[in-house]
């Protein structure tokens, strides 16, 4: 994992802002750090102007994290898991209820919610694993790689009920490694390896800025190279 | 905050109902730990009415020494005599053969003509002692000259045979011997006063009386079950540590943890939610004990527990303890990276308190360096406690040491633990 080095980010408020990069190129690190996972050791950053080192209470309402891993408890229900994971947002009563079964319906889940996580398949596990990170309605929504290693209808689902919260004015940071998905969904994207900022544009500004390049996988392999990324 | 508290508890106890395999381990194993200990405990601390220790003994001697012997251990409630094995006579080596083997923990080996020598001894003493009050019988003078060599009774142990039986048996035929050896003494005497029909007293004139401490008038005699029920539930409540270890390393490995740390909550309202239901589940196992052992131990022919005014003081106890074992659970679970790491360390962490707290070897006869090292254990503050309250009839003042540190060190590895998350978020 690179540490990241003289690099500077400004994400506005409405967009679908997309971390692109190889393994080990920072993106973990850089997402850790706004999530207030991790501290960094210099410089600074802020989040709709507040900071974790006086307001990190303030910014954790209003941000919403859906991790890689899913996050969930395996012997819990999926309507346990969202109930327990919104009230530590301080949602509760019936307006908990009704937003937890709001989500999985739009999801398609509301009549596996009494079924334990551990029975679910990944792409189900994946949607209850949004669900958590977005009950309190963030104002900002972080996710390191939302339709990993699911079925082609899940992503669908996913991506479909991303889009809708950016409209209803959620903006969203995500990380992803399916390109394609990226240059469709995201309305800007930030290209970062080895710890430093190469580029950032809207996927169409960082096409035409690229020679020759059909789509953002032509920018991404003229910008981090061919070569394999295997650190330890 | 108390909502979030409280959803954390209720989470934690859900966790808790779906796994059965840690219920079993929570509520179930303590109960026949206890069971078991006390029963086979309790068999070496009373006198073993119905399962006497079978010993070989082998009379060389065939006079009124080996008999007394002979009588003494057929009439005590430990041992049966044993004298032929296949209706062969024993010798001494058949007697050496069948002990080191195992098949018998113990023969006597009386010497030949032990009775004939020893009352040879006595007269020659005696002698010695009325001549020089000049009552010497000048006839009898060179008979009693000859030497009479000192005379060994042997005593062979099955190897495997603990240390403290061993102690015993030895000291109770240095006892018999000592008790015949004065026997003949007096009669001898009474023989060269010519006083035979004076009767000398030969009961023991000092005798040994326990006082004990008394709750209302009453003496409060320790058993087996005083003893081992406060140590064993304390023992069963630090096996907290290993489910509550297991429970946090999971929460890592399953990203739940760190979506926690996401979220507006603190780190210690997470920990605080595992503390409150993991003290409960102690308090649980502690009252589950104490019901056994008032209720079921009489039917399995145990003494029952005498909690008679004492039960809200062990509960204290109980609840101190709980904090400490859950401390050092938060600790274990919080810098274990696996469950390979947690449960292992945490089983044996457990073992070691115990062994080093005077669970298993009362502290007192341990090394001056091991007394040392026993006072820093936490289950070592607990047992006190314990005893203090059952035992020594102590009041909310006498358990304040123990529990203040039972606290303290609750607070110690909690605040490590807090810590030590901390550190490790800063890259």
């Amino acid at each position: 994992m690179y540490s990241l080095v003289d690099f500077s980010l400004a994400v506005n408020e409405g967009q679908i802002f997309g971390l692109l990069g190889p393994n080990g190129a920072g993106k973990t690190t850089l997402i850790s750090m706004l999530c207030g996972l991790i501290k960094p050791t210099s410089g600074s950053f802020s989040i709709n102007n507040l900071t974790y080192a006086k307001n990190s209470n303030e910014i954790k309402k209003i941000i919403g994290v859906v991790p890689q891993e899913y996050a969930l408890y395996p012997t819990l229900t999926a309507r346990e898991n969202l109930m327990y994971f919104g009230s530590m947002y301080g949602l509760k009563g019936e307006n908990l209820k009704e937003k937890v079964i709001e989500s999985l319906d739009f999801l398609g889940l509301l009549k596996f919610a009494d079924k334990r996580i551990e029975t679910f398949s990944g792409g189900m596990k994946r949607r209850v694993n949004l669900i958590a990170g977005i009950l309190h309605n963030p104002k900002i929504l972080f996710l390191d790689e939302p339709t990993v290693g699911v079925d082609v209808q899940s992503k669908n689902a996913i991506i479909d009920y991303l889009k809708e919260l950016n409209k209803k004015g959620t903006t969203i940071i995500y990380t992803s490694h399916h390109l394609s998905e990226a240059q469709d969904f995201c309305t800007d994207i930030a290209i970062i390896d080895r710890g430093q900022l190469y580029a950032q544009g809207t996927p169409e500004s960082l096409i035409g800025a690229i020679p020759n390049a059909n789509n953002l996988e032509d920018v991404f392999i003229s910008l981090t190279g061919k070569e394999l990324r295997d650190d330890i | 905050m108390i909502y979030k508290l409280a959803m954390s508890v209720y989470k934690e106890f859900l966790l808790l109902k779906r796994d059965l395999g840690g219920l079993i381990t929570l509520f179930v194993m303590p109960l026949v730990l206890i069971i078991a200990v006390t029963l086979i405990q309790d068999s070496t601390f009373k006198t073993v009415s119905n399962a006497k220790i079978p010993i070989l003994l082998v009379d060389n001697d065939n006079g009124k020494v080996s008999k007394t012997v002979y009588d003494n251990l057929q009439q005590s409630t430990i041992f049966s005599v044993v004298t032929k094995i296949d209706n062969e006579p024993l010798t001494e080596s058949l007697a050496k053969e069948a002990v080191f083997k195992g098949k018998y923990q113990l023969a006597i080996i009386i010497p030949e003509k032990l009775s004939v020598d020893l009352q040879a001894k006595i007269n020659q003493n005696v002698e010695k002692i009325t001549s020089n009050l000049g009552m010497t019988d000048t006839l009898a003078k060179a008979e009693n000259t000859a030497v009479v060599n000192q005379k060994e009774v042997k005593l062979y142990f099955d190897p495997a045979v603990q240390m403290s039986f061993k102690n015993a048996v030895m000291n109770s035929v240095d006892k018999m011997i000592s008790q015949i050896e004065t026997k003949s003494i007096y009669a001898t005497f009474q023989e060269q006063l010519g006083e035979g029909k004076a009767s000398f007293e030969q009961k023991s004139f000092i005798t040994f009386k326990e006082i004990v401490p008394k709750v209302n008038n009453e003496d409060i005699i320790p058993n087996s079950v005083q003893h081992n029920v406060p140590a064993w539930t304390l023992f069963a409540i630090f096996f907290i540590v290993i489910p509550l270890s297991i429970n946090i390393v999971k929460e890592k490995s399953q990203g739940t943890f760190v979506r926690l740390r996401t979220n507006p909550v603190s780190n210690s309202v997470v920990l605080a939610g595992k503390t409150i239901t993991y003290l409960i589940i102690c308090m649980i196992q502690f009252y589950m004990m104490v019901a056994v052992a008032i209720f079921l131990f009489p039917h399995l022919g145990l003494p029952s527990l005498n909690v008679q005014g004492h039960l809200f003081m062990m509960s204290i106890v109980a609840i101190f303890s709980g904090f400490a074992a859950i401390g050092f659970g938060i600790l274990l679970g919080t810098i274990a990276k696996t469950q390979e790491q947690s449960a292992p360390f945490g089983a044996t962490s457990v073992i070691i308190l115990a062994a080093i707290g005077g669970v298993w070897v009362p502290v007192f006869a341990m090394s001056k360096t091991m007394q040392i090292i026993a006072e820093s254990s936490p289950m070592n503050w607990g047992l006190n406690a314990f005893y203090d309250v059952l035992l020594r009839n102590g009041s909310l003042l006498d358990i304040l040491p123990e529990i203040s540190l039972l606290f303290l060190f609750f607070i110690i590895t909690t605040t490590i633990a807090l810590l030590y998350d901390k550190k490790k978020r800063a890259v």
